[in-house]
């Protein structure tokens, strides 16, 4: 190609960690490192365990919906769990994220570490060009990650009334619907969810049903804004439910009833 | 204002400040009395006027309004005229040195022409025909988004700490200014053209990895990746890596933009550095 | 050119050459483009740098899309009246005739107004501005300008030469009978200090203002008058130059910010002015030329406000913070001088009382942003302290009003380094469409000018004494420093040719200018030319000591006080003598010359639009 740029830098390479920043900037990513890891094993070992999901009407995140797996363990496939069978649909969401995806390349990826901080040695970078061009592909995830928004909803709902004695609201039920309301606003807040319910109109006053358009990308906006809290804050409450869930039904906590 | 009359006993602050030009240079240090309210750009000002005349720095507003005087403060990408030197502790030095993405020139200027020429590769804005009553009308709800980033500055300090430029040195990667110049074509209610084929394969939006380091810095606090870059990223994905999308359209026979091409202009003419005689550089 | 000097000096060759790239510059340079010229455009720091970024307010153009009742005439009789009639007609009706259609064309560009409810482009009150008149975008509606110019610029066809100082123009000097001619100028890079010879058959200036001459100023290191300087150089006069605007709302604290500029247009979102005793002070000081059209108390001054920013046309008079800038800025210095002002020396401008702190931040982003990173202040809950700051220069390089052509053949001006538009006072949104309207009529008749004209020849001699000149401060053993000469200076015009003026402080002034250029020519520069602070300072010492001669000397000859110009002595606005004449001053051999130039005769149809309002 013609008339490619011409002024490249000359300012050598820094290190990796090279800096001239004297804050804390390892912190951020080290807790990434620290937090996400600490989700996968847990989430992995859960997924493994295959029980102590379900008490009363309590069902845990992991495992909804719960799907049969008598057919898998008779081909001799003893190890599969449900959990194993819906786990990649959120989290093919969660990895290819656009904030996730800030926090990864960062902490694990260290492209770059932090701003203004040293990579490691010269190496090939092709972003999301080549390898990573998948992530593209991110508003099928959130696809999939909507319907799974309906299902736990209807899971918080059936923990308020799907009891054998009428409505309920028990420590868990209000677990629950936190979690779900979290995993709305990081759900809903999405960029491409954003884009698919506004942002791609270029005129809102003269597109059809533009002006509706506008107001939910304007109420979608404000998730947006804080798409990182409700990342970090889901993940955290999605753990919390299931391990609540976990520690209630193998008879660790006994659920507190309030209604 | 809780700096009323206090603070006017002088003390003294520390600086260090990278002098030198592309054979090489070093940190020298200086101090200089500080005043209420100063900013690292009056304390390069004093510098400049009583201990280093020859000290090169590039500013104009002191406003923080014309993106000139970009730096970098104890390794964060800066604008030195809006950086108070109450914001770093007392008796600590103040690192200042030049942006590093960018080729030196002298002391704290580079060479921010790879931006200049950049922006000439980008097809220009081409409207829709005007209203029957001369006007085009277009509301403030449509212009809100593209507003915030019109407020860009071009003080190039997404373009410094944007580690595919800073880092990886790619050369086919318009970076975030642009990106977001870019985006506000694209968004813009009057505009006719579709550049999403060369937002992708010139300005190499792949090559963004949303780490959002150049939105950590925006002075103007325009938030380029999640309002420019993403949504960008979005609309070329609805084009080329969208499968229903893309049979929709076909379907649906959605009116189309024209492609807009590259624009191929020679660059502006630069300084040559052979000296021409006299006191030229030596 | 010989030889040698051929193989010495970098050259380039341009039909138009346009000096400044702010505004009127790029303006200039789109329209000669358009022209079918090849256009080169020299601009002294980045491109998109220049100091139209710092206007804020809006573009004032008589759209009439807030309020019908506007049209061109009205827009002319404001600017008039506001120039206190000493603006040559030509000019204002020009501007109020053509801004609107200017615009429109930026929107063409790519540039996003602000919109009224109905999608048209919204326009705000300003001082002096009978109705609703600025298009504006928030409080940055200069970046906007410039901007959409500069996107608009790079694609028409234009060369542009960033970060390069022109230190002479070079002139053909008048032969028998034919007027002085220009052909070229002579420059260097600022990064490498290697010279550059321009050849050009016209040359348009348009290199802004002088504000770095004053020590409370709002303007960017650029604005030293180069334009008016290197006009004035190569034989061009200067005109209205003791009319100095300072802009009534500066920041004054602290130190370090003192001067940044405080839009008008807080003023015209509601914004007030206060004394320490907490009472407005504008109704004290509204003189008799705008005593019928303002507001005498506060109800009648509140309703217009609230209904005049709420889009309805309102029947009450203005409120008196908005009376044009040279009599809200001496309202404040008397207020201070009487010991009624804020803790630093200004007064209190309240904006939190008035507006929500919502719609503070929406309107008023950049003000908002300035005032909480560099002042402490948080202006959606406390009032902001400010104070007069040198901000614009009404005077400038004098030029016939249709053309914009000097009185060197080949050399054209526009924008604020031009003279003219507005008389003895400008009105706030005027000069971003002055540097629309003059932009283009500068680059159209540079291009017409250009156009079939031989290449100029240049003369060897004229290109070496340039040289000399530069090289100059290299060559001394010792002298002074450029930057405590540039303190001083800043500190002399401020005391002595300041907002209030007399006889014994002009002299007093010009002693001192004399002085400090006497110091200036023997100014040492240390190192290489290798961008070199101290020597850029030194040369825009040479063309700060010009203008400022030009100011002193021309503020001594006005003996009465309008508009931009106030005299201690003469007090009073004089209705004779000094209200039908333009002071000009022009080089020569012996020093500068002052003149007065009789104003020309405005025309009938004209007299009945100015007697219509």
């Amino acid at each position: 190609m013609a008339n490619r740029t011409v002024h490249l830098p000359v300012a050598p390479l820094e290190p990796l960690g090279g800096t001239l920043r004297k804050d804390n900037w390892w912190a951020g990513p080290a807790a990434t490192i620290l937090v996400l890891s600490a989700f996968i094993v847990y989430a992995t070992w859960r997924a493994f365990e295959g029980s102590a999901y379900q008490w009363g009407a309590y069902l845990s995140p992991f495992y909804s919906p719960l799907l049969d797996v008598g057919w898998a363990r008779k081909t001799g496939l003893a190890f599969l769990t449900p959990a194993m069978l819906i786990l990649p649909g959120p989290a093919s969401f969660r990895f290819t994220c656009y904030y996730y995806r800030k926090a990864y390349y960062r902490a694990f990826a260290w492209d770059p570490p932090a701003c203004g901080v040293g990579e490691r040695a010269p190496h090939r970078y092709n972003g999301e060009t080549k390898l990573f061009v998948f992530q593209n592909l991110h508003r099928y995830a959130m696809y999939v990650a909507v319907v799974f928004l309906v299902i736990l909803w209807k899971d918080a709902l059936v923990a308020v009334f799907g009891w054998s004695d009428g409505a309920h609201v028990g420590l868990g039920t209000l677990v629950m619907l936190t979690n779900v309301v979290l995993l709305s606003g990081y759900t809903l807040g999405c960029h491409s969810f954003r884009h698919l319910i506004g942002g791609s109109v270029n005129a809102y006053s003269s597109a059809a049903l533009g002006a509706l358009r506008f107001r939910l990308w304007k109420l979608v906006t404000v998730l947006n804004e804080r798409h990182m809290q409700f990342a970090w804050a889901s993940l955290f409450s999605v753990a919390l439910t299931d391990l609540y869930i976990r520690m209630v039904a193998s008879g660790i906590l006994t659920d507190v009833r309030i209604l | 204002m809780d700096n009323g009359n206090a603070g006017t006993a002088s003390k003294t602050a520390k600086l260090r400040v990278f002098r030198g030009d592309a054979s090489g240079g070093k940190l020298e240090p200086y101090e200089v009395e500080t005043y209420p309210g100063m900013v690292v750009l009056d304390a390069i000002h004093d510098i400049q006027a009583k201990q280093e005349p020859t000290m090169a720095v590039r500013w104009n507003c002191k406003a923080g309004r014309c993106g000139s005087c970009s730096a970098e403060i104890n390794g964060k990408p800066r604008l030195m005229c809006m950086t108070r030197m109450s914001h770093y502790a007392e008796g600590e030095p103040i690192t200042v040195t030049p942006m590093r993405a960018f080729p030196i020139i002298r002391d704290l200027v580079t060479d921010v022409s790879h931006n200049f020429e950049m922006a000439k590769k980008i097809p220009p804005f081409t409207p829709r025909p005007r209203d029957a009553d001369g006007t085009w009308r277009m509301k403030q709800e449509d212009i809100d988004r593209i507003q915030e980033f019109r407020k860009c500055i071009e003080c190039f300090l997404c373009q410094d700490v944007c580690h595919v430029i800073r880092d990886h040195r790619k050369d086919t990667f318009a970076g975030p200014r642009f990106l977001i110049q870019l985006a506000t074509l694209d968004m813009h209610p009057l505009d006719t053209l579709d550049r999403r084929e060369l937002v992708k394969d010139e300005f190499g939006i792949g090559y963004c990895n949303i780490t959002r380091c150049c939105t950590e810095v925006c002075p103007e606090g325009i938030r380029i990746t999640d309002n420019g870059i993403i949504p960008l990223k979005e609309r070329v994905a609805d084009q080329y890596f969208d499968p229903i999308r893309w049979i929709a359209s076909k379907v649906s026979g959605e009116e189309k933009k024209p492609k807009a091409k590259l624009r191929v202009l020679p660059p502006d003419p630069r300084p040559t550095d052979v000296p021409a005689g006299g006191k030229d550089r030596r | 050119m010989s030889t040698s000097t051929e193989a010495k000096f970098e050259r380039h060759e341009h039909d138009v050459l346009v000096i400044g790239a702010g505004g009127a510059g790029l303006r200039a340079a789109i329209e000669a483009s358009a022209e079918g010229a090849s256009v080169g455009v020299v601009c002294k720091s980045l491109l998109g740098k220049a100091h139209t970024v710092m206007a804020e307010g809006g573009v004032a153009a008589a759209l009439g899309y807030v309020e019908p009742k506007d049209n061109w005439k009205v827009h002319f009789r404001d600017t008039m009246k506001g120039g206190r009639y000493l603006n040559q007609w030509r000019m204002a009706q020009l501007h109020a005739m053509e801004a609107p259609d200017r615009v429109k064309e930026l929107e063409a560009w790519g540039a996003l107004f602000d919109r009224t409810a109905d999608g048209r482009i919204l326009q705000r009150n300003f001082g002096g501005h009978k109705y609703p008149r600025l298009a504006h975008v928030g409080d940055r509606t200069g970046l906007e300008m410039i901007r959409t110019l500069q996107q608009h610029g790079i694609h028409s066809g234009m060369t542009v030469y960033m970060e390069l100082t022109v230190t002479r123009l070079l002139v053909e000097p008048a032969s028998s009978g034919r007027p002085a001619r220009i052909r070229g100028a002579f420059g260097y890079w600022r990064e490498s200090g290697r010279f550059v010879v321009f050849l050009a058959k016209s040359i348009v200036l348009a290199t802004g203002g002088i504000g770095r001459a004053f020590r409370i100023n709002s303007n960017s290191w650029e604005c030293t008058g180069d334009g008016q300087a290197l006009a004035y150089l190569a034989g061009a006069e200067l005109m209205d130059m003791e009319f100095m605007q300072f802009h009534p709302t500066g920041m004054v604290w602290p130190p370090s910010v003192r001067g940044t500029l405080i839009t008008e247009g807080v003023r015209g979102e509601g914004g007030t002015l206060r004394n320490k005793d907490g009472k407005r002070i504008m109704f004290d000081y509204i003189p008799e030329l705008y005593a019928n059209e303002t507001a005498n108390a506060e109800p009648e001054a509140d309703q217009w406000l609230r209904e005049s920013t709420s889009g309805v046309s309102s029947k009450a008079r203005r409120t008196p913070d908005l009376l044009p800038r040279d009599i809200v800025a001496r309202a404040i210095h008397s207020e201070v001088k009487a010991g009624r002002g804020s803790p630093h020396g200004g007064v209190f401008l309240d904006i939190h009382s008035r507006r929500s702190a919502e719609d503070i931040k929406r309107k008023l982003p950049a003000m908002y942003h300035q005032f909480k990173e560099l002042g402490d202040v948080d202006i959606t809950k406390e009032p902001m302290e400010v104070g007069p700051t040198a901000h614009y220069t009404m005077g400038g390089i004098r030029v016939d009003p249709d053309t914009q052509q000097s009185r060197v053949e080949g050399l054209f001006a526009a924008g604020e380094c031009a003279a003219g538009m507005h008389g003895a006072n400008r009105l706030g949104g005027n000069s971003l469409s002055d540097l629309l309207v003059f932009g283009r009529i500068s680059g159209l008749h540079a291009a017409k000018y250009a156009k079939g004209r031989e290449a100029p020849s240049l003369d060897v001699g004229e290109i070496e004494a340039a040289e000399r000149e530069v090289l100059a401060p290299f060559e001394r053993d010792e002298g002074p420093n450029p930057f405590l000469l540039h303190d001083d200076l800043k500190d002399k015009m401020h005391t002595y040719v300041g907002i209030i003026r007399s006889e014994d402080d002009l002299t007093r002034g010009l002693e001192h200018i004399a002085r400090i250029g006497e110091a200036t020519a023997r100014v040492k520069v240390d190192g290489n030319r290798h961008y070199n602070a101290a020597f850029h300072q030194a040369f825009d010492m040479r063309n700060m000591l010009i203008v400022s001669e030009a100011m002193a000397r021309a503020a001594r000859a006005r003996k009465e006080s309008r508009g931009g110009h106030a005299r201690e002595d003469f007090p009073e606005m004089d209705k004779g003598h000094f209200s039908k004449v333009n002071i000009v001053a022009r080089w020569t051999a012996s020093g500068m010359e002052i003149a007065e130039a009789t104003l020309p005769d405005v025309p009938a149809e004209i007299k009945t639009v100015l007697e219509e309002g």
